[in-house]
């Protein structure tokens, strides 16, 4: 899914995000998912590089390698669910100890990547990951 | 696939570096990563066999600094040459904005060296993109162990073999003691810059 603000050279398609929406995509993911008690959530692109991201105090990481590895990781699932003959599997989580992270797609083209602790139940984030996928993906058709 | 943040005035890009089997991707990133160590703040990633052997893919961002009034981060990626993991090259490809391809100087592996690279074309095309029209740069590595008498692929052979139609710039170099890998790293991103900033004017 190509946005307004796509531009497309010889198969290369780079995205231009402009003031707007960015300021509209990070107030999303600051009062739908960081207020809800979430520690980090960034927004990708498919090739590991990140549109926008929030971090609570509760854990600072090295996103850009988080980015990368989510990526490839989606990527790498995607790929075996079609192997398999799959068109793509409803839900990719990773249960840790103390905290789990969570990948959903946007867009077609992007990834919201959640990491979360124990006070969050999975069943209510994926709702809220669902409402706004809706959100993001229309901002990004502007 | 580049991302323009104008909100930070800053835009991201991806560089693969490809190539054979054990033909110096790993250790251009080791190189630039030691070299550079100071100025890089986070840990390069590399997931790897226990034979040390690329596995998925090896990760290396790069601030560069500002060119035009944007800041300029690079993520810097290798693939797993073995050919078995042709899967996975396909993945690291994605969203690809320049290309390095490492090959092997060593004249045993003249023939890995062309098969790698019509590999990449073909792993191209899923991703609708082809060697013609994205930022390549050829290294061809291994140039020191001239030294230690071990027979290499003479510089015009592996233009002839791997550069005759793509007429990319190329550098001799040695990855593992340093020369020309920041050469050849400095011009890829200048290439890619260069072809990003032309379609944002």
């Amino acid at each position: 899914m190509k946005t307004h603000h796509s531009i497309e050279m010889g198969g290369n398609l780079n995205y231009v995000f402009d003031r707007e929406q960015l300021t509209a995509i990070e107030n999303i993911l600051e009062k739908d998912l960081m207020d809800l008690g979430v520690h980090s959530v960034f927004l990708i692109d498919m090739a590991g590089n990140i549109v926008a991201s929030k971090e609570s105090d509760h854990g600072k990481h090295d996103i850009y390698s988080l980015a990368a590895l989510a990526a490839g990781n989606f990527g790498a699932v995607s790929t075996m669910a079609k192997l398999i003959g799959e068109e793509e599997f409803s839900i990719l989580f990773h249960r840790g100890k103390k905290e789990s992270i969570h990948f959903s797609k946007v867009a077609g083209d992007f990834l919201i990547i959640i990491i979360f602790g124990k006070e969050l139940s999975l069943g209510f984030l994926r709702l809220k990951v669902a409402e706004i996928t809706e959100k993001i993906a229309a901002i990004l058709e502007r | 696939m580049a991302i323009i943040n104008m909100k930070k005035g800053e835009i991201q890009a991806k560089i693969v570096y490809y190539g054979p089997g054990r033909g110096g991707k790993t250790t251009n990133l080791e190189y630039i990563y030691n070299r550079f160590r100071a100025r890089i703040k986070t840990e390069m990633v590399t997931i790897k066999t226990h034979g040390d052997r690329t596995l998925f893919f090896d990760f290396l961002p790069i601030e560069i600094g500002k060119i035009k009034g944007f800041n300029i981060r690079i993520q810097l990626y290798t693939v797993p040459g073995q050919v078995k993991y042709d899967a996975t090259r396909k993945l690291v490809l994605r969203g690809v904005d320049g290309i390095v391809f490492v090959a092997d100087s060593l004249a045993v592996r003249r023939k890995e060296n062309v098969l790698s690279l019509k590999n990449l074309s073909d792993n191209l095309a899923p991703h609708k993109k082809s060697l013609s029209d994205l930022p390549v740069v050829l290294q061809y590595n291994k140039r020191d162990l001239a030294e230690e008498g071990i027979p290499l692929l003479p510089k015009d052979v592996l233009e002839k073999d791997l550069n005759h139609e793509l007429k990319a710039p190329s550098f001799e170099a040695s990855a593992l003691k340093g020369p020309n890998v920041v050469q050849t790293m400095k011009k890829i991103i200048v290439m890619t810059i260069d072809s990003l900033q032309r379609e944002l004017a």
